[in-house]
């Protein structure tokens, strides 16, 4: 019987929908509306201060850091830079912070801001000379530079050489560094979606979308990817320099490649393009790794898989998914 | 210095060809292509040690193993997402991974993992002593290039390969399976990376970092050289490869791995496409 009918969807009428009237009749279409944003805001922040021991708020630290960085390969990747060194990105901000405290002795309500601008900076610096490379030639060298670096580091014995950078200034206390990654992660999260959605966004987009045609219409496309790239590099460089001062030091791990490829993973998971997609894909898969800690490296292996199944099996995403149960009302219809 | 820089070009070349044809071919960026090359190794090794198979039988399974593995690879997991390059990057790069940090955890560290090589002793050319392995490795570089060439101008696949790389939709009117010859290339590139791995492991030990180094190697000569076009990885490479001879002899080996990358900023500066790129190529890349 089932073939003789379809699946139809149609969207949930609420006013609010529609483009020039923001007039919202009742308190249940704003609670519709609010729901999806309010509720993860409040319980992750709930959680996050009142129901976890001290050891998962460092975590819950974590986690918010891999989703901004998630979100921000996201963002890239929606300007059609498709990233495969976040690491580099992360490095770079954590060796920023690092130094700048370390050699000038700045208090870090100076180091961490001035990180994320100077460390934006650098990488746009670094990456501005193959920002006119597409596509995978793009992930190529990004994939090369954060080894390449690592190397440097290694073999010039700057910047404390192997040993990295220690005994650096902490922050206070773990609950100004909640609130501080989750202000940052929010913050991050909403200015995305908006700035994707505004008319200089849109620009931003239809470089990923058709390339040629942006250019056609007398839009310098490279300079339209350097202001993404500092963008999403600044919000890596913030991460960086928070987790230096977090951790307290600094050194060649910041250019490992988990900080490249678990973002990536929790974008495909969650669902590339959506940006609140790789924020929900991280929330799953870092506390998921804590859980798997006691397997070592072969937890990078389940990164590697969840990526290749993911790609290949679920190309949607666990974000598109659920926005389309959420928005749309799904019945079936006999066909005609 | 001559010789040496000559050697180190014929390694990079023998790495960068089997990344280079897959590409080539079928358009797919290989990012497994270093986990390959490692896997190679170790699959050679065990098949030597445990197994007691003479070095040329257990070369041979190797290679055939490897490219029927590059081939299923594709047909399960590429072919389904082929033309969406971002996800093509992300399934290559997460087979790699899933390869790569496997080996690590179970374990292939160390240095009983070396290969033996083909002939033992070494000659004096030019006041430097030369091992045969290197020299062989020449050989096996000019060997397959020439191998290269005639299979590509004068076998029914080679030429299917051509036809796909240079329209696919037209081969496709003329009875060209796409699908299938890109499968093919990808087989075969990773049994040209399996290849390289038997002749070039030899001179040192097997480590699972070196697969990331492979793929580096693999893309900056297939950069510089421009993407697809053979006789421009073979360019590429000289340059690469006497560049870091003569950065390691004059500063310092730590340098070596620099190079690659500034001779990939300098070659995308000047000349996006790539020493030998093509109009074609220029477009898909800048």
């Amino acid at each position: 019987m089932k073939e003789n009918y379809r699946k139809e969807r149609i969207a949930r009428g609420i006013k609010a929908r529609s483009d020039d009237i923001y007039a919202l009749t009742s308190y249940k279409e704003m609670w519709y509306l609010l729901f999806p944003r309010f509720v993860p805001i409040v319980g992750i922040a709930l959680i996050a201060y009142f129901f976890l021991p001290l050891y998962w708020k460092k975590v819950a630290i974590t986690t918010c850091i891999f989703a901004m960085l998630a979100v921000s390969w996201d963002f890239l990747s929606n300007c059609g830079l498709l990233s495969l060194g976040q690491a580099l990105f992360f490095g770079i901000g954590s060796y920023t912070a690092g130094s700048l405290d370390h050699y000038l002795h700045l208090p870090i309500y100076v180091t961490i801001p001035a990180a994320t601008i100077i460390g934006g900076f650098i990488s746009t610096a670094i990456l501005l000379p193959v920002v006119r490379l597409r596509g995978i030639y793009f992930a190529m060298v990004t994939l090369i530079l954060p080894l390449m670096l690592m190397r440097l580091i290694e073999a010039t014995k700057i910047l404390g050489g192997t040993e990295g950078i220690t005994g650096l200034s902490p922050l206070p206390n773990v609950w100004s560094e909640i609130t501080l990654v989750l202000a940052a992660m929010w913050a991050s999260l909403f200015g995305l979606r908006r700035f994707i959605a505004s008319d200089y966004g849109l620009i931003f987009v239809s470089m990923r979308d058709n390339d040629r045609a942006t250019m056609a219409s007398g839009i310098n496309i490279y300079a339209f990817k350097a202001q993404a790239l500092f963008i999403g590099s600044s919000i890596c460089a913030f991460c960086g320099a928070f987790m230096t001062h977090s951790y307290q030091f600094t050194g060649m791990p910041v250019f490992a490649m988990e900080f490249s490829i678990l973002p990536i993973a929790a974008a495909a998971i969650g669902g590339i393009g959506t940006l609140a997609g790789p924020l929900v894909g991280a929330m799953i898969l870092v506390p998921l790794s804590e859980i798997l800690r006691e397997f070592g490296t072969l937890r990078i292996v389940f990164y590697g898989l969840i990526l290749v199944i993911c790609v290949v099996a679920l190309p949607e995403g666990i974000f598109h998914y659920a926005s389309r149960k959420y928005n749309e009302m799904e019945r079936w219809v006999r066909i005609e | 210095m001559l010789v040496y820089g000559l050697i180190n070009s014929a390694v990079l070349a023998l790495m960068a060809l089997g990344f280079n044809l897959t590409f080539g071919i079928s358009g797919v960026a290989n990012f497994a292509y270093g986990a390959i090359y490692v896997v190679s190794g170790f699959l050679t090794w065990t098949l030597i040690n445990h197994l007691h198979l003479p070095y040329a039988i257990s070369a041979i399974i190797t290679i055939s193993a490897i490219g029927i593995f590059g081939g299923l690879v594709y047909k399960f997991i590429i072919r389904r997402i082929r033309g969406l390059v971002i996800s093509e990057v992300i399934a290559t790069f997460g087979i790699s991974i899933v390869i790569l940090e496997f080996l690590r955890y179970v374990g292939f560290i160390g240095f009983k993992y070396s290969l033996p090589v083909f002939i033992k002793g070494s000659v004096e050319i030019f006041d430097a002593y030369v091992d045969i392995q290197r020299l062989l490795i020449i050989a096996f570089g000019i060997f397959l290039i020439t191998g290269l060439y005639l299979f590509t101008h004068h076998t029914k696949i080679g030429l299917a390969f051509r036809g796909i790389a240079q329209e696919e939709h037209t081969s496709l009117s003329l009875g060209i399976n796409p699908d299938r010859i890109a499968g093919w290339s990808m087989g075969m590139g990773s049994a040209l990376g399996a290849l390289a791995a038997i002749v070039i492991l030899p001179l040192g030990t097997i480590t699972v970092d070196s697969g990331y180094d492979v793929l580096i190697s693999a893309l900056s000569v297939c950069i510089v050289g421009g993407l697809g076009s053979t006789f421009g990885v073979i360019i590429a490479s000289f340059i690469i490869g006497y560049a870091q001879t003569i950065t390691a002899t004059y500063v310092s080996a730590h340098w070596t791995m620099i190079v690659s990358l500034v001779a990939i900023l300098i070659i995308l500066a000047i000349k996006p496409s790539g020493l030998l790129g093509h109009q074609k190529e220029l477009e898909e890349r800048v």
